[in-house]
């Protein structure tokens, strides 16, 4: 990554314009040449320097449910829990994480009702107590990463 | 509360891995879709305006520039404060979301949740001293959540139904 590429990043992180030709607008105020623009977002997104490129979406606004769930699992039954959580395809994210509280999921439902019952079959399924912990407010900003 | 119509749900599928690649994206997403440009930019447009479209933007992947430590960092503060110092910490630039959440006493007393990157662990531990000192006497218990595996990542599929 050169200088032209951490100007990208830190430069488009923040809005890209909805005109017929937003990438040469964007280009401009970069000092570089559209096509050279398109080219070096194709590449940061190949080597993964970037997760994605586009229109991020709000999912509750869209009308889906979202929520952040959490389950003790002892370290002998990781394995098997694993396994059953990763089986339900409304399980977006998993993530083991070093605390007494060690599997840590999202899901994503079609509606927001959904999450209750997803979480009573994830509940049977596993045998262990499923922590719904939704966000009941929002601090973010996340425009602010500087590279 | 702004409801979706069948055009936009459209977009949005279409769109949800990315914006096309090319001189003049939303010309390609209206030629996929069969209808104008100009709708399509105007539809995308009201999105924006209304939130349903958070922004549109790169996503730089915080792992693969250099910052590998990336802690869950969990606090108790106050009902009373959280709001005040969530929005605080959700200011500070090595803190990518912040939220408040439910408690589950006794087992989980933490209401406020704020992800922290740096190069690596230490500096988390640094930067959640940071928030520890700007919280002082009201921070009444905190933990950093390291993750140690990825178990399932797949992308959030939206605007299905």
């Amino acid at each position: 990554m050169d200088r032209i590429d951490r100007a990208i990043i830190n430069r488009l992180q923040e809005s890209f314009p909805i005109t017929d030709r937003p990438y040469q607008q964007a280009a401009e105020e970069l000092g570089i040449q559209e096509d050279e623009l398109i080219r070096r977002l194709k590449v940061m997104l190949e080597k993964k320097q970037l997760s994605r490129f586009g229109p991020l979406y709000h999912a509750e606004r869209l009308g889906g449910g979202l929520s952040l769930c959490a389950i003790r699992v002892p370290e002998d039954q990781f394995e098997r829990v694993k396994e059953q959580v990763n089986a339900f395809p409304e399980v977006a994210h998993n993530y083991a994480r070093d605390n007494e509280f060690s599997m840590w999921f999202v899901l994503a439902t079609e509606t927001p009702q959904r999450i209750d019952s997803v979480i009573r079959e994830i509940e049977q399924s596993t045998g262990y107590r499923v922590y719904n912990m939704p966000k009941e407010e929002e601090f973010f900003v996340g425009l602010k990463f500087e590279v | 509360m702004n409801t979706l119509d069948d055009l936009d749900r459209r977009i949005v599928q279409c769109t949800q891995t990315g914006l096309p690649l090319v001189p003049e994206p939303y010309r390609q997403i209206a030629a996929e879709l069969g209808c104008t440009t100009e709708i399509i930019m105007a539809r995308m447009q009201h999105m924006l305006d209304n939130g349903i479209i958070r922004r549109i933007a790169a996503v730089p992947n915080h792992y693969t520039l250099g910052f590998r430590g990336n802690g869950m960092s969990v606090w108790d503060v106050d009902d009373d404060l959280v709001e005040d110092y969530g929005r605080r910490i959700g200011e500070l630039e090595f803190v990518s979301h912040a939220y408040r959440r439910p408690r589950y006493l006794p087992e989980w007393r933490y209401n406020l949740f704020a992800m922290v990157h740096g190069k690596d662990r230490a500096e988390v531990m640094e930067k959640v001293n940071r928030i520890a000192v700007m919280l002082g006497n009201d921070n009444r218990a905190h933990e950093v959540l390291f993750s140690t595996r990825i178990l399932k990542k797949t992308g959030l599929r939206i605007g299905q139904s």
